[in-house]
């Protein structure tokens, strides 16, 4: 259709509307809650053609129905009411649909995250068919009408039993064409992004909000490079547990922390859940910094390096500020993985500092 | 519209209905230009919707964004067009396929109207496009009036001649110029087409010499000495001079901004062209503009009365009034054109067939009296008739709204109450609200903007006026569009208007923009 040309540069003016706007959506964690299946919805202020016009304090209208005086004007959402007579409605936010995919994209045009490499394993493959020529043999379901049609036209023709007052063309078995197919093998990469976050007392709901914010964008980039990327969440105070997304954002328990259960459980799913040869894992621990003992705190290293680092394309430690806690944690493992490039540690202060850590976390392109 | 010749014909049983509905249509006094119906799919109903009803419109983004509305909202259920109709003659209407037939009937009655319309009401004379402008009288017209307006044809020559600048010189700067006109699309003046103003700036280069110069009192003999021949003559220069700076260009104020800039502004060839499509396409719509409420309610009253008189028969009542009352529909905070376009026909209708109007009527204070005040004189039909070829929707109003009308639609006025944060109603006086009403619909609600001078302080700068009514402009708009007049103009140009009751010229120099106190 010929709108699809100005639907398109329409997209692309929006496609840079929200590249220009991504740190505030970033910051506000405003699309978080906006995504649907495969979309997310973006509200966009002002794709409009600038006229000189009246402001907005003068607006109001006409309007009919019942009430008095002074009486709030029923249903609808508030600014909706601006509706003016001969005019079109006033201001309205524009609500686009963008697919992750696309979001992903843009994300990565902004931060210019690299591309990650796979770890070259092309071991899984998804084969299917596609049709993709002509044949002369094959099963009569997949015979192709036209093709055969114009063989026994041409042969009819040129051997003149055609006649033209009397167009009827009847195939013989030679003249029959079939479509063929071929198999193709599509290698397709495997990642797993295995959550973990401290729940103790000590991660407030504010700390939370960044982390959810936070493996929204991790997950829509990593989507982006993966396809079938899994997720799987754990949480943990003194013990640690796998549960599902959901749980996961919005536990609180009290009491202690001891971050090595989290680890280990973490260490348990990838020997039991994800061969390494076939699966690009990648451990991402989210908390306030604060550990039981610098006992456990040995341990967590201890089952990094040899429980998990070897197998994961990289271990990702966030720490969010608390009021509560020490901070201690990226201390120890700085100190400890100083070297390591499989290690990425970074502190996210507030919400501002989300867009600077998704860069620490996803900018070495692993 | 030859891509759709093929598939988008009518079937034989709605051009069956047509020719039947057309036929009872005239025979009620309906005189419309021949209208050719054509059956869309909903992607293509919203694909020619978002171009403003016309398929092969110049390429521009926002009619992409237009469509991704429409699509999405007919996705997700919440709307779907069900007719557009195209002022053209002949004009064409669309039909959604997957319509029941009573809608398609419904839509067909509603059609006629907008078509009787167009070619009735004054303001469309404006797009006739072999009148010799301007249309003193618009109402002379000859007998068998069938005016050019082959619009269809015209916007698709403005679609290809963009489309080739594009082709010439990329398509970002073409539409990056598109965008900056159409900034100033509304700037132009509604009644152009019918003003007897000369199109021709008059040039006044008469004797300006034998002008009094003021000269001090003296007796005759003092003459001489107290106001010297040097003196005179130095007066007299002074004047000249004083008259020459004043002779300004426009002489003037000018409403039609568009045609100002193209006639004075510097502009390349392709972008003089581009400017006068976006002008010629803002014109076309003008009209359509000063009667959307006569324009639907004329469309409503017909449809309303072909379908339940003659069109409809007892099976498709029920769904006639199911559609009806969708159109009908009214909601808090929204005013909706067809409900009260089609019952101040209504009221109109019957107060002239009841004798409800003249002297004795507005000099009556017996309500009682007044309740069942009939003179019998069924004059309705005729006045309706002569209102749709008369008036728009300013005068419509202006005469028609009466606080009877008022009172029986539930009218209110309301705005914004900035104390409870919420739109709240504000009054149920008859005075407020047809002042509210007026206000909204004069200019279409959009302020007057003049040129009044294309060599501001000597310096060659643009200098237009806003012509404070009480309301405010908004100020990010207005300085983006100011720097659409400069990129135009392609020097600063500047705009007096009133900020908080204050005279003030908003200023933009091609980099920065400035407000500074103004006095004329």
């Amino acid at each position: 259709m010929k709108i699809d040309q100005d639907h398109g540069r329409f997209r692309q003016i929006v496609r840079g509307k929200v590249r220009q706007n991504l740190r505030k959506y970033i910051s506000t964690g405003e699309l978080v809650g906006r995504k649907g299946k495969d979309v997310v919805s973006i509200p966009i202020p002002q794709i409009d053609i600038p006229r000189f016009r009246f402001g907005d304090k003068q607006t109001g209208g006409v309007a009919q129905g019942n009430g008095d005086p002074g009486d709030p004007l029923g249903g609808g959402e508030e600014g909706d009411g601006q509706g003016q007579a001969g005019k079109d409605a006033g201001d309205h936010v524009l609500e686009v649909d963008i697919t992750l995919d696309e979001l992903a994209d843009i994300l990565g045009e902004e931060l210019e995250l690299p591309n990650i490499e796979d770890r070259g394993k092309n071991k899984i493959s998804n084969a299917h068919d596609r049709y993709s020529g002509i044949r002369r043999v094959g099963p009569e379901s997949l015979r192709h009408f036209k093709r055969t049609y114009r063989e026994a036209l041409r042969r009819m023709i040129s051997t003149g039993s055609y006649k033209p007052d009397r167009p009827i063309v009847v195939p013989v078995p030679d003249d029959k064409r079939y479509r063929s197919w071929k198999t193709i093998h599509e290698p397709i990469a495997n990642a797993v992004i295995i959550y973990m976050m401290d729940v103790s007392g000590s991660m407030g709901d504010e700390q939370k909000e960044i982390v959810r914010i936070e493996s929204f964008w991790i997950d829509a980039w990593l989507s982006k490079q993966y396809k079938g990327l899994e997720s799987r969440f754990i949480i943990h105070d003194a013990v640690a547990r796998e549960v599902d997304r959901e749980t996961f954002f919005h536990t609180r328990e009290s009491g202690g922390t001891m971050i090595s259960s989290a680890y280990k459980l973490c260490a348990q799913m990838i020997a039991s859940d994800y061969p390494p040869g076939e699966w690009n894992i990648y451990p991402f621990h989210f908390s306030d910094g604060d550990n039981w003992s610098m006992d456990d705190t040995l341990a967590c290293v201890e089952l990094m390096k040899k429980e998990i680092l070897p197998f994961a394309n990289m271990f990702a430690y966030g720490q969010v500020e608390s009021p509560y806690g020490s901070g201690q944690f990226i201390k120890d493992l700085r100190e400890q993985f100083k070297a390591d490039e499989r290690v990425t540690t970074s502190e996210i202060r507030d919400k501002d500092a989300i867009v600077g850590s998704i860069k620490d976390f996803l900018g070495k392109g692993k | 519209m030859s891509k759709f010749a093929l598939n988008t014909a009518l079937p034989r049983y709605l051009r069956v209905e047509q020719e039947r509905i057309e036929g009872i249509a005239k025979g009620l006094g309906l005189d419309f230009f021949p209208v050719v119906f054509e059956m869309l799919k909903y992607d293509q109903m919203n694909e020619v919707a978002a171009y403003g009803g016309f398929p092969s419109r110049y390429p521009h983004w926002r009619f992409g964004m237009e469509y991704e509305q429409l699509a999405k909202s007919y996705e997700y259920g919440l709307s779907k067009i069900y007719e557009m109709v195209i002022n053209n003659n002949p004009s064409y209407a669309y039909l959604l396929e997957g319509n029941s037939l009573t809608e398609q009937k419904l839509v067909m009655c509603h059609v006629l109207g907008h078509v009787d319309f167009f070619k009735n009401n004054f303001c469309f004379r404006a797009t006739d496009l072999d009148a010799h402008y301007p249309i003193l009288d618009p109402l002379k017209r000859p007998a068998r009036y069938d005016p050019d307006r082959r619009w269809i044809d015209k916007m698709a020559n403005h679609g290809s001649r963009i489309a080739r600048h594009m082709e010439r010189h990329g398509v970002n700067k073409v539409e990056a110029f598109v965008d900056q006109c159409l900034s100033l699309e509304n700037l132009i003046d509604p009644w152009a087409p019918f003003s007897g103003k000369a199109r021709v700036e008059e040039v006044d280069e008469g004797p300006n010499e034998d002008e009094e110069v003021p000269r001090m009192r003296a007796k005759e003999y003092m003459e001489e000495f107290i106001n010297p021949r040097e003196y005179v003559e130095a007066q007299k220069k002074k004047q000249a001079d004083e008259k020459k700076a004043e002779r300004k260009h426009p002489a003037r104020p000018e409403r039609d901004v568009l045609r100002f800039l193209l006639e004075n502004a510097p502009l390349e060839r392709w972008e003089r062209d581009v400017l006068e499509v976006i002008r010629d396409e803002a014109y076309y719509f003008v009209p359509q503009r000063q009667t959307k409420i006569m324009n639907e309610g004329w469309a409503s009253y017909w449809h309303s009365r072909l379908m339940t008189e003659k069109v409809a028969d007892a099976t498709e009542i029920i769904d006639y009034a199911d559609a009806n009352a969708g159109v009908m529909a009214t909601a808090p905070g929204r005013f909706n054109p067809y409900k009260i376009g089609v019952e101040l026909y209504r009221h109109i209708e019957q107060r002239w067939n009841k004798g409800r109007f003249g002297k004795e009527w507005e000099d009556c204070d017996d309500i009682d009296e007044k309740k069942n005040w009939d003179m019998k004189l069924g004059l309705g039909m005729k006045k309706i008739f002569e209102v749709r070829s008369l008036y728009n929707d300013v005068t419509f109003i202006d005469e028609f709204l009466t606080p009877e009308f008022c009172i029986e639609q539930n009218l209110y006025t309301f705005g914004f109450s900035g104390r409870n944060d919420r739109y709240e109603i504000e009054s149920r006086q008859f005075k407020d609200v047809k002042d509210k009403l007026l206000f909204q619909l004069t200019n279409f609600g959009d302020p007057y903007i003049r040129v009044v001078d294309a060599n501001y302080a000597n310096r060659g700068e643009l200098l237009l006026t806003h012509e404070h009514t009480g309301a405010d402009l908004r100020q990010d708009y207005a300085k983006e569009t100011l720097q659409a007049v400069v990129r135009v103009w392609k020097r600063p140009a500047g705009l007096t208007t009133k900020l908080d009751q204050k005279p003030v010229m908003l200023r933009y120099d091609g980099s920065e923009h400035t407000i500074v106190p103004y006095r004329a």
